[in-house]
This record gives structure tokens, C-alpha cells and sequence, in this order.
């Protein structure tokens, strides 16, 4: 569907372009910009295809294999890794927490945006930079009191725990880019909604969240993968393997048995899988969500 | 009104409209707090779980602190901050993380923003080249550092077969536990790994330049590196700044790609303020002396923030 926008696009602009379409349709100054794009994606992807090609390579002859393309796959890691070595069990963890960060943070940031984009109140820009602040405050920097905060709540080694620690470290930029997006909404289609008597939570869930969707998905997109690859917080606060996600998991794993490649790589595609597809998902919604909400 | 109750309303909701009509009492409380109500849920998260720790963690840093339960956990002052510049760990550190910013922020802009340039719309199938820039940002630190690791690896790795290739005869170049080469693996992988970032950045800023202004910078015969130097360039300058500040905060905290490629070594070369704040603390359980550090760093990197601030609000939210 976004390929499809994307090609009406380029349609529209070809006649500003000037030039005619040169060979097989391409236009002249392309072909040196496609070899570029083909070079980029290949040095984007090719670590990624490597690992992938790794993992369905026979475990014992891995190190110092140099073969791209395996000459016997086998999806025996996959099996390994996913029965044996319980990673099902650190991706339904790691699945939880991400979905869980996802839902509470976009609904806190939408409340929280929607105070900021259509209220007066007293304090309001100092708060809203009081939010804005933070993101200049690496959060891994507050890792020890963070560690001692959840100690005292009894929430080390919970994943409810990490879920609150993520919610509130992804609050201040979904809140700023939710921010701008609700204010760009005409007030003249709330005004309406609320002669029809909806009340406040009624606006924002039925006309100003489904109107944002394009930040809601892009946001939601990053929020997943930032919590589902998230590393030094879970390595910190989950001490249990039962509690493990996915990073934590594959880091454990690796010191535990430092020779068994395959089935580190295949549960390293495990882990991949999910954040490109939820990416792949939001793509349709990438453009609009960033441009207007980022750098408006 | 089922539906007003099910989104958690009191049931006796009325428009704001119709609450400046009447203008009653319970309605312009209502319409007073709606806003603090809103903002409720956030800020009680960000009040916890970071604006707490931020105090806590200045708390700490004066005291010989100890997690042990029963320790004592003396008062020391400015002990904590005063051996911060002594420690040599801490230079070693200080200069490891000031070369990973200088090295790789830059690196990541200028390849993203040509990046950006390149993969226009016109470019067919565009979007496949832009989602293949964008996906190595979306990958787990821990997956891609062991991808590294394993590329780079002494005995067999892909990149010495390559080299040796080149050489002409077999290498076992042990690149990952050479002070050098280490962080050379480490930088490529945050390059390789940031790159997508920037780009989109970038992607979405060249968007929003007026096409007009453009055909007729070209159209008006100027050379294309003019038209760059001249019309693109200060229209993303805000891009720009938000790009760099953001990466040089991210890039101060650089932890996982270290931890798990060189865990800091070889005998600390490598260590960055993070993995090495990280050690003190949950290694070494010198917790008000990592807490001091911490500290430090988030002053400084404040200072950064005052900018990124103004910044900000120049962008009229």
C-alpha cells in the first residue's frame, strides 16, 4: 500500500522533473543513485542476512565457516534453541513487557498530550519542559537509584517492574511528538463532537487519537523495539532466568555456552523477527508520523 | 450514556459548552481539573520513576553506600567526586566515550543525510531502500554486537578470511581483544547500527523543503552543491541540531555494544563511562561512587541539554 502512495508520488513530481524516462524506464541521474541504494542495502542488510544464513548452518562446522549461503541447512538451532535452551520462554516475556510498554505509555502520552495541546492552565509550559528536560538525561544514568527505587518496591526481578521503568523512560518524547500532532487538528471538529455532548475522553479516543494515527503507529513502533531490545535495565533489574527477555536471554546464553553458535544465531533471528515486522507494519504511517511530528 | 461510563466518565457529564452556559460550581472545578486529571497518570510515572531517582542518585553519591542489608553506609562529602579525578579509569573512560562521539555522531549524520539525498522518491522502490537503511536501527544491541563479535572473530572470522584474501596468506588478526582494533569494531557496528536513525531524520526534513524553492535554485542554473550549500542546508539546520543533540546523548551512554563485545577490556582500554560506572556499581557494589559519577555526567550532559532546550522551543512547538 505505501509502495503504491509512493509511486503516485513520484508519477506527480515527473513532470517537474523535466527529464524524460531513459532506459527500462529509469531516468538518467537514477542509475547512479540506484547502484548507491543498492550498495546502502546491502551494507544494511548484510550483517542481517549473514546471521540469518549462520543460523541454519550445521552446528559443529559454524566458526570459521566463510560459506554465505549454507551448503545443508538445517533449522536444528531453531528447534535447539527454541525447546531446549527455553527462548519460547524469554519471548513470551519479552513480548508481554514490550506490548504491555506500548499500551500504557501511548495511553498515559495521550492523556498528557491532549492537557498540553488544547488546556490553559497554570505551570503548563514548565511541566511540559520539565518532560522535555529529561530526554537530555540519559536514562541508563539513573540505573542505581532506579535499582534501589525498585529494590524497596519489591519489584526487582518483575517484569511489571521493567514495564514501569519503561513507561516512564518513553513518556517525555512520545508525549512532546503526540504534543504537536493533537495541536495540528482543527479545533472546529471537536467543537462539533462536543455539542453532541462527548465528553473529554470521548474526543480524544474517537477523534483526535484515530485522527493521529499516524504518530500513534510510528511512536508505538518505536516504543516496541526500544523496549523489546532494551538491554542494561533488564540485564540490572532480572536476576531469575524465568524472568529473562530475549537480550537478556541471548546474553546469558552466550556466556553460559560459549561454542554453540547455532543455536545463539537462531534464537538471535527469534528475536529479530518480531521488531521488523511490528517496523514493516508502521512503514504505511512512517512518512506522515515523522515528518509532522519530529521536526515540524 | 453506557458509552460515557464505559470510558471511565462520571455519568453526569456535560459539554463544555454547556458548562460556561450554566456555569455552575461542579462544572468549572471539573473544567479546571481536566487538564491536572490528564496529566495525572504521566506525571506520577515520571515524578517515581525518574525525577525520584534523579534526587536519590545525587543522595547517594555523598555516602560510602552499600546495598548489603545492615551495612553501614557513612557520610563521606565530596570524597566520591574528589576521587573521580583521580582515577585513571575514569581518564581512560572520559576519553574512550569522548572519541566514540566525535567519531561515530558525525560519521552517522553524513552518511544518513547522503543517504537521505539519495533514496528520493523519484528512486524506484524507493520505500524497499529506505526500510532496508531503517532496519538495523530496530535490532537488539545484544544480537547485532555477537553478529560483530562473530564477524570480527580470531580464529576462521569472515573479515580475516577477507583480509587474508587480500594479504595472501591466513591472518588471525584477534580484533576484538586489541585495544585498537576493538574499538574499531565497536565504532563500525554503532555507525552501522545509528546510520538508519539520522536518515529518517533527514528523509523527513529534505521533505518538508518547498519543492518551488528548489526548481528554481536549479532551474536557475545553480551548481548542485551550491543549491546544497545554499537552499538545503539552512532549511534542515533545525534537523541538523535535533540529530546531533540527540546522538551525542545517546552516544554518551554507550553500554551494551561494549559490554558484550570487550566487557571494557583489555585491562580496561575500552571502557566507556557507562560500562564503567556500571561496574563500580554492580560489580564492585561501590554504589556512591558510581552514583557520583553519574552525577557528573548528567551535569555535563545538562549543560548539553540547556541547548537542546532552546533548540526545541525555536522549532515553535
Amino acid at each position: 500500500m505505501a509502495i503504491a502512495i509512493e509511486t503516485d508520488e513520484a508519477k506527480a513530481a515527473a513532470p517537474l522533473a523535466g527529464t524524460g524516462p531513459g532506459l527500462f524506464g529509469i531516468r538518467k541521474r537514477n542509475r547512479s543513485r540506484m547502484v548507491i541504494a543498492v550498495v546502502l542495502a546491502l551494507l544494511s542488510l548484510g550483517p542481517l542476512l549473514y546471521m540469518l544464513s549462520l543460523s541454519f548452518q550445521p552446528n559443529g562446522g559454524l566458526l570459521g565457516a566463510t560459506v554465505l549461503i549454507p551448503t545443508h541447512p538445517t533449522i536444528q538451532n531453531y528447534v535447539q534453541a527454541w525447546t531446549e535452551n527455553s527462548f519460547s520462554h524469554y519471548f513470551v516475556n519479552s513480548l508481554f513487557v514490550a506490548i504491555a510498554t506500548v499500551a500504557i505509555t501511548v495511553v498515559f502520552a495521550s492523556l498528557a498530550a491532549f492537557a498540553f495541546a488544547r488546556y490553559r492552565f497554570p505551570l503548563k509550559e514548565l511541566i511540559f519542559y520539565i518532560f522535555l528536560a529529561s530526554l537530555a538525561v540519559p536514562n541508563l544514568l539513573l540505573l542505581i537509584p532506579q535499582f534501589l527505587l525498585m529494590d524497596r518496591l519489591h519489584l526487582l526481578n518483575s517484569l511489571v517492574g521493567l514495564v514501569l521503568l519503561y513507561v516512564a523512560s518513553n513518556l517525555p518524547f512520545t508525549i512532546f511528538l503526540l504534543r504537536g500532532f493533537f495541536e495540528a487538528i482543527p479545533r472546529e471538529y471537536e467543537e462539533s463532537f462536543r455539542l453532541e455532548g462527548a465528553g473529554t475522553l470521548r474526543v480524544l479516543v474517537s477523534l483526535i487519537v484515530p485522527l493521529s494515527l499516524p504518530a500513534v503507529a510510528v511512536v508505538s513502533m518505536f516504543i516496541f523495539s526500544a523496549s523489546w531490545d532494551e538491554f542494561p535495565i533488564a540485564l540490572t533489574m532480572i536476576n531469575s532466568a524465568s524472568n529473562y527477555t530475549l537480550p537478556v536471554g541471548l546474553a546469558d546464553f552466550i556466556g553460559v555456552h560459549t561454542i554453540e553458535w547455532g543455536p545463539f544465531f537462531a534464537a538471535s533471528v527469534i528475536a529479530t523477527v518480531p521488531v521488523i515486522v511490528v517496523f514493516l507494519i508502521s512503514l504505511r504511517w512512517f512518512r506522515s508520523g515523522v515528518s509532522l511530528g519530529a521536526i515540524r | 450514556m453506557s458509552r460515557q461510563t464505559n470510558l471511565g466518565q462520571r455519568p453526569a457529564t456535560l459539554s463544555p459548552g454547556a458548562a460556561s452556559r450554566h456555569s455552575t460550581r461542579p462544572h468549572r472545578v471539573r473544567r479546571i481539573a481536566t487538564p491536572y486529571l490528564l496529566l495525572a497518570p504521566a506525571l506520577a510515572m515520571y515524578a517515581v520513576f525518574t525525577v525520584y531517582p534523579i534526587y536519590r542518585q545525587f543522595d547517594i553519591s555523598f555516602f560510602n553506600w552499600h546495598i548489603f542489608p545492615g551495612a553501614s553506609n557513612p557520610f563521606v562529602g565530596w570524597s566520591n567526586y574528589t576521587a573521580i579525578f583521580t582515577d585513571p579509569v575514569v581518564r581512560t573512560a572520559s576519553f574512550n566515550s569522548f572519541l566514540f562521539i566525535v567519531i561515530t555522531v558525525p560519521i552517522q549524520m553524513a552518511i544518513g543525510l547522503f543517504a537521505a539525498a539519495v533514496l528520493t522518491d523519484r528512486l524506484p522502490g524507493s520505500m524497499f531502500w529506505r526500510a532496508a537503511v531503517y532496519v538495523p536501527v530496530v535490532t537488539s544491541w545484544v544480537v547485532v554486537s555477537w553478529v560483530f563479535s562473530y564477524i570480527f572473530a580470531s580464529q576462521g572470522g569472515i573479515m580475516n578470511a577477507v583480509v587474508g584474501f587480500f594479504a595472501g596468506h591466513t591472518v588471525n588478526i584477534d580484533w576484538t581483544a586489541q585495544t585498537w582494533t576493538a574499538n574499531g569494531v565497536i565504532w563500525l557496528l554503532s555507525i552501522w547500527k545509528g546510520v538508519g536513525w539520522s536518515f529518517i531524520i533527514f528523509l523527513a526534513a529534505l521533505d518538508g523543503i518547498p519543492r518551488e524553492l528548489l526548481e528554481s535554485a536549479r532551474t536557475d542554473g545553480a551548481p548542485e552543491a551550491r543549491v546544497w550549500r545554499h537552499v538545503v542546508l539552512p532549511s534542515i539546520r533545525g534537523a541538523v541540531t535535533f540529530v546531533t543533540v540527540l546522538l551525542v546523548i545517546g552516544a554518551a551512554q554507550v553500554f551494551t555494544q561494549i559490554y558484550e563485545i570487550t566487557k571494557g577490556g583489555p585491562y580496561d582500554s575500552t571502557q566507556s563511562l557507562m560500562t564503567y560506572m556500571y561496574e563500580q556499581a554492580f560489580s564492585n557494589f561501590a554504589f556512591g561512587y558510581a552514583a557520583a559519577l553519574a552525577s557528573l555526567l548528567a551535569v555535563v550532559l545538562f549543560g548539553f541539554s540547556a541547548a537542546e532546550i532552546r533548540i526545541l522551543r525555536r522549532q515553535d512547538l
